[in-house]
């Protein structure tokens, strides 16, 4: 598989901050086409400033991104939006539009592509994310998980290649939560869009191929979610909240249970459970 | 707190007003408060009311707005109209003479004649508000000032100003409420004592309130940069108005309100 974003060397330091203290530090990866990355971290450790460098939102200091084979530099950096759609945290702080539909095709707009086309591809959009019926709906009527819905009709509708998610699930409520990634994990099914979201969320790093831990700047630790989520307890230290299986997990160790080191999905350890009992 | 203004409400409908070209309803309405200034006699006012209570009634917008919509600005208007009643020129029979101070027929009949026209003004432009979505006239407002990019005025980024400032005025509300309620648990009471406490009491809300929008308009930069925004220039149109048969025949009935007002006035 060939590599889409291609990330090296990379330090980044906010124009207010001192010579020596970098936000990110040396990070390089690489994420192939198609594939889902979560980058896991806490709060301020840098993992929404990284984002911000793949798009060109930031400049670094030093080092480079390539995306899909053009390096970013000021003269590519509006081609290289094109080829990503990013989703932020704030539901209404990224909602453009005065309506939905208008919502919908502002990238559109922006890429000045024909009326006709717009229409047609904002009707689609707008059905493939559950969100046809309320078109002509304004913001204020919509819950934060629909807004959210909306933004990644934005999406669908511009065809980036690549999808950035910027703790985009964070402020919604389980539902709303639920419904955004298996939204997302349509939009992946349907085309070859490589996904890199920034998450807080066990359930969305459990989807991706591969997890990233950032730690103060730096690139610490990078596996699939599996090998990631075997840490337990640790994984607070990540910044990410710890799946129910492993809580329970640490609860039957204390209690002196021998568990199965490895990671468990919630109905491996329903399984486990049933084993246990069985063999008793 | 908002609802109690009727000016700049949208009442959803199906009318033909409803229906009409929002660059028409502008224009026409503008045109409208320049032709009342033609009217100068009784039978020109009798027919421009009998116009605006036509409009109104095909709008299929209860009469109640309407009076709601005076009802805020009747200070203003009353004060005008005996200033008015008062100080113009004195002509006809005087009633009454102090000093400066005159009442005459004429200044009467003119104080009459001042009240008519802001009550059609405020019936007009109240019928245009109720039956317009507010942004369908920022898009009648961007047309209507596109010549002005002739001299490099930035039509498409005040337009999409406007559509912004519009899209987030109920997010802002909802922020204000919430704000209120989060100050009022910390003892703040907002509505309660004198107009210098009621005034004091403004204050932390209005802060963190400002600190939020420009958090929000912030992260909204940022939202709009990175889906493409580059400017006005180059950039298609989602939303389009059309001309229709009946934005015509409403100018040309206006154009006939005026060349009965010119033939009727004295």
């Amino acid at each position: 598989m060939s590599q889409i974003i291609d990330v090296a060397h990379l330090n980044y330091r906010y124009p207010q901050q001192s010579a020596d203290d970098l936000t990110l530090k040396d990070i390089s990866f690489s994420v192939a086409d198609g594939e889902w990355v979560a980058i896991v971290g806490h709060n301020g450790s840098g993992k929404s400033t990284l984002a911000k460098n793949i798009n060109g939102l930031l400049a670094p200091v030093s080092g480079t991104v390539t995306v899909d084979g053009q390096v970013l530099t000021e003269k590519t950096v509006w081609d290289i939006r094109k080829k990503i759609g990013m989703v932020f945290q704030n539901p209404d702080n990224q909602f453009v539009g005065a309506t939905v539909e208008d919502d919908v095709a502002f990238s559109l707009e922006n890429q000045g592509v024909p009326r006709d086309e717009m229409l047609t591809r904002v009707h689609d959009a707008l059905a493939q994310v559950n969100m046809d019926q309320f078109a002509t709906r304004e913001p204020a009527r919509l819950s934060g998980g629909q807004k959210q819905r909306v933004a990644l009709a934005g999406m669908i509708a511009a065809r980036p290649r690549i999808l950035i998610l910027d703790e985009a699930t964070s402020m919604l409520d389980p539902q709303g939560r639920y419904d955004v990634l298996k939204t997302i994990q349509q939009m992946k099914a349907q085309s070859d869009l490589t996904v890199l979201s920034i998450t807080h969320d066990i359930d969305e790093a459990a989807s991706a191929n591969r997890v990233l831990v950032v730690n103060d700047g730096r690139l610490v630790e990078e596996g699939k979610p599996a090998e990631i989520f075997k840490h337990g307890p640790a994984l607070i230290k990540m910044g990410l909240d710890m799946p129910y299986a492993e809580r329970l997990k640490a609860a039957l160790k204390r209690q002196g249970v021998q568990v199965p080191t490895d990671y468990l999905t919630e109905k491996g350890m329903a399984d486990w459970l049933w084993q246990l009992s069985s063999n008793k | 707190m908002m609802t109690k203004l009727i000016f700049g409400r949208y009442i959803p409908g199906n009318s033909v007003i409803h229906h009409m070209d929002p660059r028409a309803k502008l224009l026409l309405s503008f045109y409208f408060i320049g032709i009342i200034f033609i009217a100068n006699n009784w039978p020109t006012y009798v027919i421009l009311f009998v116009f605006t209570l036509l409009a109104i009634k095909l709008s299929g917008v209860k009469w109640s707005f309407f009076i709601n919509g005076v009802k805020p600005l009747i200070w203003l208007i009353l004060f005008t109209v005996i200033l008015q009643v008062l100080f113009s020129a004195s002509g006809g029979h005087v009633y009454f003479k102090w000093g400066i101070i005159t009442i005459s027929q004429l200044g009467l009949v003119n104080g009459i004649y001042i009240f008519c026209r802001f009550v059609l003004i405020i019936f007009m432009s109240t019928l245009l508000t109720l039956t317009t979505p507010p942004l369908e006239l920022s898009d009648a407002i961007e047309y209507i000032l596109m010549p002005l990019k002739v001299v490099h005025f930035p039509v498409y980024e005040v337009a999409l100003m406007l559509s912004i400032a519009l899209r987030f005025v109920p997010t802002l509300m909802d922020e204000t409420e919430k704000i209120m309620n989060a100050q009022r648990a910390r003892g703040v009471d907002f509505g309660e004592g004198n107009i210098f406490q009621q005034m004091r009491a403004i204050v932390p809300l209005l802060i963190p309130l400002f600190v939020s929008s420009f958090n929000r308009a912030e992260d909204l930069a940022t939202a709009m940069e990175a889906r493409g925004y580059q400017g006005g220039e180059g950039r298609s149109k989602f939303r389009i108005l059309k001309w229709q048969a009946r934005d015509s025949w409403a100018t040309v009935s206006f154009a006939a309100l005026t060349i009965v007002l010119i033939v009727l006035r004295a």
